[in-house]
């Protein structure tokens, strides 16, 4: 031990192998890495026995080492949430492709009770709406006057009021999923679903654009747009044309499931942290109510970007349509 | 010849990513939120609509953000 990093040495795998602090130049009593509470991944065993063990990508991104920060203190407890809370062990059929695990018995649980209770609502539905019904009424309202309204118009956006209703009604419901006590985990945050719905956005409107204005059209209309002068049209067009056939739905994808990721750590970091603070058996008690205040603020907050995404979903659909479908100025 | 490592730092370079890639979109949001709060005051009556355009406007310039979560983790 003891040459620098970079140095000669067959007996390194990567760089990253040699950046411990090692202030004890005997090979010997070089500190050994404490254990991790989330074993994941087993470490690449070394092939220099004294080389501590790479440790898988995962846990690196925490950053906090086991020699000697103050927060390792709390780190017998404190699990660091990974990317592998959303790929949680499989329930059902292991290994095949209809593998079903939690994320997909949180979806289906919440897609059973927004139909049921959807049906249930809209059966029973009377003139003088009780409690839930006027729930969802104001719901409906708001889809209506404040996503249809603005951006398709009333008559034009009458089409699509059913898909874009359905639309906010099932991102929402998939959202809270994120912050029901019991299901913990959000349907939307892991891609199927993002996908399948910015892709449901993709095909609409690019089927109603092509109806309207016929393939060539559609394309001049969205990439060509009036007043632009010739020559920037060589570097406009591409640039259209991908964000049109790529970007737009990519973007739905991407936003909805990082937002729903983010959240659900940032959520697990915070709770994790006041358990861990408040179990730490050190000064670092005092700590927890503060910790604990941050928790339950960005819980409050995550019920907030549930509806938030839910309807910047809705309204870039209803955007997307609008701008497929305009009448040539 | 023995050198003694006396300091280092262990990581991913992806904390710092995320960081720099808050700033802009950041000081964007900024931008949009108060130009949509003075144009509210200056016509109460447009509020719904210059709220749907602010909420599309954030939701194109937030994506930069969120990607650096993205390829955070993926790379």
């Amino acid at each position: 031990m003891g040459r620098p990093c970079g140095a000669h040495d067959p007996g390194r795998q990567r760089d990253r192998d040699c950046t411990t602090i090692q202030a004890d130049p005997q090979p010997g009593t070089a500190e050994p890495k404490r254990p991790r509470a989330s074993g994941l991944a087993a470490p690449t065993p070394g092939t220099d026995a004294r080389t501590p063990p790479r440790r898988p990508r995962e846990i690196a991104l925490n950053t906090s080492d086991a020699t000697g920060s103050l927060l390792a203190e709390g780190d017998s407890f404190f699990h660091v949430p990974t990317i592998a809370e959303f790929f949680p062990d499989a329930i059902l059929f292991e290994g095949t492709w209809f593998e079903f695990n939690r994320v997909q018995l949180v979806r289906l649980i919440i897609l059973v009770v927004v139909l049921v209770g959807m049906s249930v609502i809209a059966s029973r539905s009377k003139l003088v709406p009780g409690r839930i019904q006027s729930i969802v009424e104001i719901l409906i309202e708001f889809v209506n006057t404040s996503i249809i309204a603005n951006t398709l118009g009333l008559r034009e956006g009458k089409r699509f009021a059913p898909m874009l209703v359905t639309m906010f009604f099932f991102i929402f419901a998939m959202n809270l999923g994120g912050v029901i006590p019991g299901l913990n985990l959000a349907g939307t945050s892991v891609i199927g679903m993002p996908l399948l719905l910015a892709l449901w956005t993709f095909v609409t409107y690019l089927f109603f654009g092509i109806k309207k204005h016929g393939l060539g059209g559609y394309l001049k209309h969205e990439t060509m747009p009036p007043g632009v002068p010739k020559p920037i049209y060589a570097l406009l067009i591409p640039i259209e044309l991908l964000q049109v056939v790529l970007i737009r739905w990519a973007s739905l994808t991407i936003r909805l499931l990082a937002n729903m990721v983010a959240g659900h750590i940032m959520m697990v970091v915070f709770i994790g942290m006041t358990q861990a603070l408040l179990f730490s058996g050190s000064a670092l008690i005092a700590l927890a109510p503060f910790s604990g205040a941050l928790a339950i603020g960005i819980y409050g907050f995550e019920i907030f970007v549930a509806a938030l995404q839910a309807f910047i979903f809705t309204m870039l659909t209803a955007v997307y349509i609008q701008m497929a479908t305009a009448d040539e100025h | 010849m023995d050198t003694t490592l006396l300091a280092a730092l262990d990581g991913n370079i992806a904390t710092v990513g995320y960081g720099l890639a808050a700033i802009g979109p950041g000081i964007g949001i900024g931008i949009i939120v108060g130009k949509t709060a003075e144009a509210m005051a200056r016509q109460p009556e447009l509020r719904g609509q210059l709220q749907t355009t602010m909420f599309i406007g954030i939701a194109f310039t937030e994506i930069l953000t969120l990607l650096a979560i993205v390829t955070g983790f993926i790379f």
